[in-house]
């Protein structure tokens, strides 16, 4: 009796690939040592609530126990306020990592389009997107940003698009570059050949084999965006107090830093610590989706 | 001259692409037709045009001028959404099995394509079996069913591209050098099984090459193409036994035998190919060809009927004919 | 190089199998051979194991004369080649067992000041795609002039002068010595190489597949230009390759070489017409017939055996037509058929041969 065919395509499984790649990033100590803070980052984010009490210990102000350094009751301090500087950076992580996951979520959609359909088709269309593109290149990230949130309001979808715009040209061109790589191979041509549609070919072929640069350049946007989000809180256009983003933390504690260096130290190493664990990660990433280091 | 309808005609094709530097004439007005189940063995050096030609034929380049009928139709007159449908009839197999292949795509996932594309089979499971069989008929172990081409080796991932050209059941399939970047041992297997599915499937070939001892096993007819022109089209055994254009009688002689007894005398060209931007309406081969006269520096010549099947595009070769016509 | 960068590359590690030769040995060596190589292991370190590309070759060729190395990819020709000019990539490389004798130099022990002037001058290896074998931001002449100024003694002047009669050698106009290599075609850029590869006159030369990437007709031509310069300044030749058209049109001697080892080695009229070995009788029954072209082309089953898992017993019997009990479990020992032709096959050791009746015989 013959068979089932899919008897016998899952008796010979598909190589996972993606533990392939965990397998080969394990070999690379930094990028371990990155994807471990990372990891750590994400948790605490996630647990932010149950490590500290949010209201009680972030938000409420103390003024007896203000400005104080670093103890066994309060680990990081306290601020100007009499807030928990540990349970604030904890719980700027979350917003932190929110924001940034969700403005490169923004740039890598709009980013990737724009990018893919610049790469694939070339000619006038490929022009006429990247010149506008450019005109965003041109205006400072800071200045756009401030146009949008001075336009629309500060709100924190405000925020994000601001972010995220940003960091849109950025994505597109390195779409576009991977496109034009893959786009002169042979296996679209094949695909042409079978009939497939153009959308089909760019869905289902071109992407995918432009992951790898696209995850890089994600992980490295992400510390990136978490810097903007911080300096945009810095000069007072981003999160408004009293929600503990790092950034606006730094900007509050300007003027106690000769006195209190402990209220700018923790928030600066924060933000130090998740950009430099993400942008290991990222070096890593590439390497281990290279194929020719295979 | 085998019995049989004309499956693909191709009259006066050219295909120019505009450069910087001018106008480059790829292929340049070239005619031929293949019956059904038959063979035509393209053959030429880079540059010749003979890549072009193939990928004109299914147009995955628009050709510049001519007209290509397939089984009785216009081609070129297909709207998109009518070719897309006329690619299940004919099918390319692509010369390098590394690039042909998308690397993120399991061998399955290849093969079932166009399946999937041209909604031929919808039930999954169906689907499967279909590409079972197809690995089976090109001699592919069942289980690599969920490998990725990297895995493989270059004559494994041949028989990938040949499964995926045949998935559609098509009748007319471009082979664009299919074995060029194979081991010769491995050459050999591939070329059987191409043979093998010609007889078992009816299938007609064009087969693309620079190698002419390959061609010369597999083809039923011979076109010699040079900078774009075709200059000499016979029945196969005619060409090898007598070849009449200087230019195909060097590439016989130039071809390495590897055989210590038939030494022959090897016609070497001077000088390098030509270029095939903005040419001058001469005999493109003349300042290579060692038996080159004024009239081959002054105007072309045209492919003509010498002897019955056998063409030739070159003045010396039909003035040598007229004279032998008027001696008669 | 700067004094202080070539300190810092350490000369190339070899293994302590490989003993070094004695002066005697050397020059009782170097008055026969141009190239003398005995018992050569290379293996590479690799995430996969230990490839082992090279399993024990000999190698022994005259001055003046042509080898012809043949294999198919995977065989270790290529891996050979780079042994003899001590530039295997270590790591993940090493030569793990062997001697090296090119032109009197005891290859594997000289220090790397005594390979920079080995290399170009005594041997010099033409690879094989042209096409990135140049350096695209420098001038044809330059590039020439290059080897000719570090091994000789001349102002720049003299050495674009001499590169200038070289390309004339080549078949290249003098004049075109200030192009760039996107200005010529393949067929001139591998003259171009070829060039660069003579310049200083080497003793020895090792050509690996020069010719694979150009058109036929430009092949015929080139091939012509290796002959008459290799009788010109008498250099012996390894040309690596896996056509045997080409060998059987340049070489004097063929070794055919597979998963790393000599199988067969004899003269030209030894291989083409007194073939031995099975894989050899495979390689010529799988390139189409000219005389008889109808008939079915006879393909090597199988495929080559991976190199990090070689079987045990002789590599090549899993594809074997004539394979024995014993070809699975005891590697064959070389058995000389004549002066000059000897073959690794068990075949002979019982008084068969090929021919007899293997399973693919018609």
């Amino acid at each position: 009796m013959k068979r089932q065919a899919s008897e016998i395509s899952r008796k010979y499984k598909k190589k996972n690939q993606f533990v392939d790649v965990m397998v080969r990033i394990s070999k690379n100590k930094m990028a371990v040592l990155g994807l471990i803070i990372v990891i750590i980052m994400v948790l605490t984010a996630i647990f932010a609530d149950v490590i500290a009490d949010y209201d009680d210990v972030a938000i409420k102000q103390n003024m007896a126990i203000r400005l104080q350094k670093p103890s066994a009751e309060h680990w990081f301090g306290t601020d100007e306020m009499g807030r928990d500087i540990f349970a604030r950076i904890v719980h700027g992580t979350r917003i932190s990592l929110y924001v940034g996951a969700i403005s490169v979520g923004i740039s890598l959609l709009f980013g990737g389009f724009l990018g893919a359909v610049a790469g694939y088709y070339g000619g006038k269309i490929d022009n006429g997107i990247m010149r506008v593109l450019d005109v965003f290149l041109a205006i400072p990230a800071m200045l756009l940003a401030t146009a949008i949130v001075t336009a629309l309001g500060s709100s924190m979808i405000n925020l994000l698009l601001a972010v995220g715009i940003a960091s849109v040209p950025g994505f597109a061109r390195v779409t576009r570059a991977s496109v034009l790589t893959v786009r002169d191979q042979e296996f679209i041509e094949a695909a042409r050949a079978i009939g497939a549609k153009d959308s089909t070919i760019i869905l289902t072929h071109i992407l995918p084999n432009c992951l790898a640069p696209l995850i890089v350049q994600c992980t490295l946007r992400i510390g990136k965006a978490i810097v903007f989000t911080a300096s945009l809180s810095f000069i007072g256009l981003g999160i408004k107090q009293p929600t503990p983003e790092w950034g606006a933390m730094l900007s509050g504690s300007r003027e106690f830093i000769r006195d209190n260096p402990h209220m700018v130290l923790f928030p600066g190493l924060a933000i130090m610590l998740i950009v430099l664990a993400l942008n290991v990660l990222g070096d890593g990433l590439r390497d281990a989706l290279d194929p020719k280091l295979k | 001259m085998r019995e049989g309808k004309i499956l693909l005609e191709v009259k006066d094709l050219k295909k120019y692409f505009s450069t910087p530097k001018g106008m480059l004439h790829a292929v340049d007005g070239i005619s031929f037709s293949i019956k059904e189940g038959e063979t035509l063995g393209i053959v030429g050096e880079s540059g010749c045009g003979k890549s072009t030609t193939g990928r004109v034929i299914l147009r995955l380049l628009e050709a510049t001028e001519g007209e290509i009928f397939f089984d009785g139709k216009d081609i070129r007159a297909l709207s998109k959404h009518e070719m897309r449908n006329m690619r299940k009839e004919m099918q390319i197999i692509f010369q390098d099995p590394f690039s042909s292949l998308d690397p993120r795509k399991t061998v399955s996932e290849i093969i079932a394509e166009p399946l999937k594309i041209n909604k031929m089979i919808r039930n999954k499971e169906e689907r499967l079996n279909r590409v079972l069989e197809l690995m089976e008929i090109v001699g592919l172990a069942e289980r690599l069913i969920n490998a990725y081409p990297h895995e493989l080796d270059g004559g494994r991932r041949q028989r990938i591209g040949i499964a995926r050209a045949l998935a559609s059941n098509p009748k007319f399939i471009v082979c664009d050098e299919p074995v060029s970047a194979l081991d010769v041992s491995i050459q050999a297997q591939i070329l059987n099984l191409m043979d093998e599915l010609q007889e078992k499937l009816g299938l007609t070939y064009i087969f693309i090459t620079h190698d002419l001892s390959v061609v010369n096993h597999f083809a039923d007819n011979i076109a010699v193409m040079y900078l774009g022109k075709l200059v000499e089209k016979a029945p196969t055994e005619e060409l090898f036994e007598s070849p009449l254009h200087p230019y195909t009688q060097a590439l016989l002689s130039a071809i390495p035998v590897p055989n210590l007894r038939n030494k022959k005398e090897r016609i070497l060209l001077r000088g390098e190919i030509g270029s095939p931007v903005n040419p001058e309406p001469i005999c493109r081969f003349a300042n290579r060809c060692p038996m080159a006269k004024e009239i081959c520096r002054s105007c072309e010549a045209e492919l003509r009927e010498i002897k019955p099947g056998h063409f030739v595009a070159c003045h010396l070769v039909e003035m040598s004919e007229q004279q032998k016509m008027e001696v008669r | 190089m700067g004094e202080k960068k070539a300190r810092r590359m350490k000369t190339p590690k070899v293994s302590k199998n490989c003993k070094p030769l004695t002066a005697e040995e050397l020059r009782e060596i170097s008055d026969k051979y141009a190239v003398y190589i005995k018992d050569l292991h290379v293996a590479f370190d690799t995430q996969d194991g230990c490839v082992k590309a090279v399993n024990g070759v000999n190698m022994q060729i005259e001055k003046g004369k042509t080898l012809g190395l043949v294999g198919e990819t995977g065989a270790g020709k290529t891996t050979t080649g780079l042994a003899m000019l001590n530039l295997i990539q270590s790591p993940p490389g090493q030569i793990t067992a062997g001697q090296i004798v090119v032109n009197g130099q005891d290859v594997l022990h000289a220090s790397l000041k005594e390979l920079e002037n080995f290399r170009g001058k005594d041997v010099s290896m033409i690879f094989q795609d042209p096409m990135t074998s140049l350096n695209p931001v420098l001038t044809v002449g330059d590039q020439i002039a290059e080897v000719i100024s570090y091994h000789e003694n001349c102002t720049a002047k003299e050495a674009e002068e001499k590169a200038k009669e070289i390309l004339e050698l080549v078949g290249i106009p003098g004049f075109r010595d200030k192009d760039y290599p996107h200005q010529f075609s393949g067929g001139m850029k591998q003259r171009v190489v070829i060039a660069i590869a003579l310049a200083c006159s080497p003793s020895v030369l090792i050509a690996d597949e020069p010719t694979t990437a150009l058109d036929v007709t430009i092949q015929a031509q080139v091939l012509e230009m290796m002959r008459e310069l290799k009788q010109k300044l008498n250099t012996a030749m390894i040309m690596i390759t896996h056509d045997l058209g080409i060998v059987a049109e340049t070489c004097d001697e063929v070794s055919v070489i597979y998963a790393g080892r000599i199988v067969e080695h004899g003269t030209l009229v030894d291989i083409f017409e007194h073939t031995r070995h099975p894989y050899t009788e495979g390689l010529f029954n799988s390139l189409p017939d000219v005389t008889n072209r109808t008939a079915k082309l006879k393909p090597i089953r199988g495929l080559m055996p991976d190199p990090s898992n070689l079987p045990e017993g002789c590599a090549f019997c899993p594809r074997c037509n004539y394979a024995m009990e014993i070809c699975k479990t005891k590697k064959p020992q070389k058995i000389y058929d004549s002066d000059t032709h000897y073959v690794e096959c068990h075949l002979y050791s019982c008084g068969r041969q090929i021919g007899d009746g293997g399973e693919m015989d018609a």
